[in-house]
């Protein structure tokens, strides 16, 4: 994917076209918003950056609390009772039920996303962060250096991700750390080579041999006139990527790698209870349902960027 | 043509070394002490001995590289010693042999429980990708045809939903829906195994009259005996192939489906992007029908990209495998890399890991050869 240069979100990087900022911005803004798309990713996602942030509120219990001996009446496994739909008063409330822990699944559900989306966020953040150092390295240094770093891209590229995640977990150990870390590492080469291609497109470009000329620095070069070009395919690909550590993170719980885990997570939740799927499905549908919807977020908000952002894919 | 074969071939041999290594590194260099790590609590300095000596993992891991007491020492003057009685040389010679190790749970090698558990899962990834390809292309065709109608709007907004729902939950949904909601109705399919219990697939070796057969040969016939709906079918064990089938069919919808959904996306934006082209205006303008535009000289050129998409999307089933194949219960590759993990048997999970890589780089070799052939454009550059 290489970055063109006629995007509004680029040229409001370069301080030299900065007369008009707001206009630009307000065009970038406008042109998302104009995709439905775009419109409900970004409700989807508001709507759970809001649960995460405002969990203690919402969540109703406890999310790690065994209820037994805390609350009257309280059954393992219960289904979901809200009293305002005719649950009689006389079953303790728990909107999604209880788990084979008895604990509340709505509660571990809505805590859940803050394991999700700060899992999701960081991964990614460490990939681009790396990957962008690897292929703006890559891309301006070219030569062997190039060849080796790129080389080494194509072989963690060379695995199917989900496996790739795991063997990484299983030599740091298990944890959740260790498999954020697994995912961004994972991640690394798609962004390595989305910076590396926009690298070598700019590298010629007049502007940064005017730069050269004027005596910049090769890190300020790189910097402010060279990297500003990779903006928009790294936050569309950012987008998708979060998502898809979502889903990766739920998967290398699913399977195991992580152990058992105190903070409440979508994945292993499923995992628990998988066995349970014929008699207590709602504990397994909740938190499916929440994966389903954050990656649905992500997916949205990222196909509407990309074809807000990238004029040569307006058709 | 043999010279762009030839290349691609040399540009894959680093890949693949570098896939071992990488296997490699994560089982020596990170794993803390490898006995300790894999016998957990029993491993003590009476156990841990003889184990290391086994396994010999007492000698340099790479050239110069040793490992003492969890700590890992450089010894630059004992590089010209070791450079060939090392562990890696060691693994790489293993490997060159066809020898990836023994499990530790089974006492088993590994490569004897690979042959044993391949069959399930490339059945079911064949069967997932032609569930996708059948579906995802025709839909992405119509819908592509017919921008912005209902079909189309339809295809997406299931596409979407499609690559966001994970693996694991849609096949426990499908689980549910059709084994419980659906019990007693003829839709109802099982939700886990191959086969019913008190079925079974008669091996080819045993149809054939071939059982005093041993060694490579009779290897072969059994590796193939695995594939029930090949054997049965090629047999004539009408009952067994229909029941394998029934079988298939949940875990089959459930890994296709995020393949499906992006077949349909890349086949609908392709052939938009074709449809605007000169030569289809040409085609048009010289009064040819619309069905052999679009279905002739159209779709032809947009399927291009899908090609790629398909030996891209076989590291999503790969990966997709590992789930379905531990939701549903099919004792295949990738159940086996979950029973790995939970019994910590980092031999078996690193020797399935470099198996399904090498596959991976294989097929998608296989890809890039044959896009070559479809597409001459690319052969020019």
């Amino acid at each position: 994917m290489t970055a063109s240069n006629d995007s509004p979100a680029m040229v409001t990087a370069d301080p030299l076209a900065a007369t008009h900022p707001a206009s630009l911005w307000r065009d970038t803004l406008g042109g998302i918003l104009r995709q439905r798309s775009a419109i409900v990713g970004l409700a989807i996602l508001t709507l759970l950056v809001a649960m995460a942030v405002f969990a203690p509120l919402i969540a109703t219990h406890d999310p790690t609390q065994t209820l037994l001996g805390f609350e009257e009446g309280v059954a393992k496994r219960s289904a979901p009772c809200i009293h305002a739909f005719g649950c009689p008063e006389t079953e303790p409330e728990h909107y999604f039920g209880t788990d084979g822990n008895f604990r509340d699944v709505f509660s571990r559900v809505v805590f859940g996303t803050q394991t999700s989306l700060t899992v999701g966020f960081t991964a990614i953040g460490l990939a681009i962060l790396f990957g962008t150092m690897i292929g703006a390295v890559a891309g301006y240094a070219g030569g062997w250096l190039d060849n080796i770093m790129m080389r080494i891209m194509d072989v963690l590229l060379a695995f199917p991700s989900l496996l790739l995640a795991i063997i990484i977990v299983t030599a740091l150990g298990q944890g959740l750390i260790n498999a954020l870390l697994a995912i961004g590492i994972v991640s690394i080469p798609v962004y390595a080579r989305i910076v590396r291609s926009s690298v070598l497109s700019t590298r010629e470009a007049d502007y940064v041999t005017a730069a050269q000329a004027l005596g910049e620095s090769t890190s300020g070069i790189l910097l402010r006139r060279v990297l500003p070009n990779s903006m928009t395919p790294l936050i569309v690909q950012a987008t998708l990527g979060i998502g898809g550590a979502v889903l990766e993170i739920a998967a290398l719980a699913f399977v195991g790698v992580i152990g058992n885990l105190e903070t409440p997570e979508w994945g292993s939740m499923i995992a628990l209870e998988r066995n349970q799927l014929f008699l207590a499905p709602h504990i397994i549908l909740a938190p499916g349902l929440a994966i389903t919807l954050t990656v649905l977020g992500f997916n949205l908000l990222g196909d509407g960027l990309r074809d807000a952002l990238d004029p040569r894919l307006n058709r | 043509m043999i010279q762009f074969i030839l290349r691609r071939l040399i540009v894959t041999i680093p890949v693949l070394f570098g896939i071992v290594l990488i296997v490699f590194a994560t089982s020596r260099l990170i794993a803390g002490d490898p006995c300790r790590a894999v016998l957990g609590e029993r491993a003590t300095d009476a156990v841990c001995e003889p184990f290391i000596k086994r396994y010999g993992l007492d000698k340099a891991i790479v050239p110069g590289l040793y490992r003492e007491d969890r700590e890992l020492q450089f010894r630059p003057a004992d590089i010209p010693a070791t450079l060939l009685d090392n562990q890696f040389a060691a693994y790489l010679g293993g490997l060159a042999r066809g020898d990836l190790g023994d499990s530790i749970k089974f006492s088993r090698p590994v490569a004897t429980l690979l042959i044993e558990r391949l069959p399930a899962t490339i059945e079911l990834t064949i069967l997932a990708l032609a569930l996708a390809m059948l579906v995802g292309i025709p839909l992405g065709l119509i819908s592509g045809y017919r921008r912005n109608s209902a079909v189309d709007v339809g295809t997406m907004a299931f596409a979407n939903l499609g690559v966001s729902i994970p693996v694991f939950v849609l096949g426990l949904s499908l689980a549910f829906v059709f084994a419980l909601v659906l019990k007693d109705t003829p839709l109802s399919l099982p939700p886990s195994g191959r086969l019913s219990s008190g079925i079974a697939v008669v091996p080819l070796a045993t149809t054939f009259g071939l059982e005093s057969l041993d060694g490579p040969l009779r290897a072969l016939l059994d590796f193939f005996s695995g594939f029930f709906v090949l054997t049965s079918l090629i047999t004539g064990q009408w009952a067994a192939l229909g029941d394998a089938l029934r079988h298939l069919i949940l875990p089959a919808v459930a890994l296709g489906t995020i393949p499906l959904a992006i077949i349909a996306r890349i086949t609908r934006s392709s052939l938009l992007e074709v449809l605007g082209q000169d030569y289809v205006r040409t085609a048009r303008a010289k009064g040819l029908r619309e069905r052999t535009v679009v279905l002739r000289h159209a779709t032809r050129n947009a399927l291009l990209p899908v090609v790629t998409v398909i030996g891209l999307q076989l590291g999503a089933l790969l990966s997709g495998a590992i789930l379905t194949e531990t939701v549903f219960n099919l004792a295949g590759v990738g159940r086996s890399v979950y029973e790995a993990i939970t019994g910590r048997d980092y031999v078996v999970i690193q020797g399935f890991t470099i198996v399904i890589a090498f596959i991976y780089v294989g097929v998608n070799l296989i890809v890039d050869i044959s896009y070559t052939y479809l597409d001459p454009r690319v052969r020019l550059r």
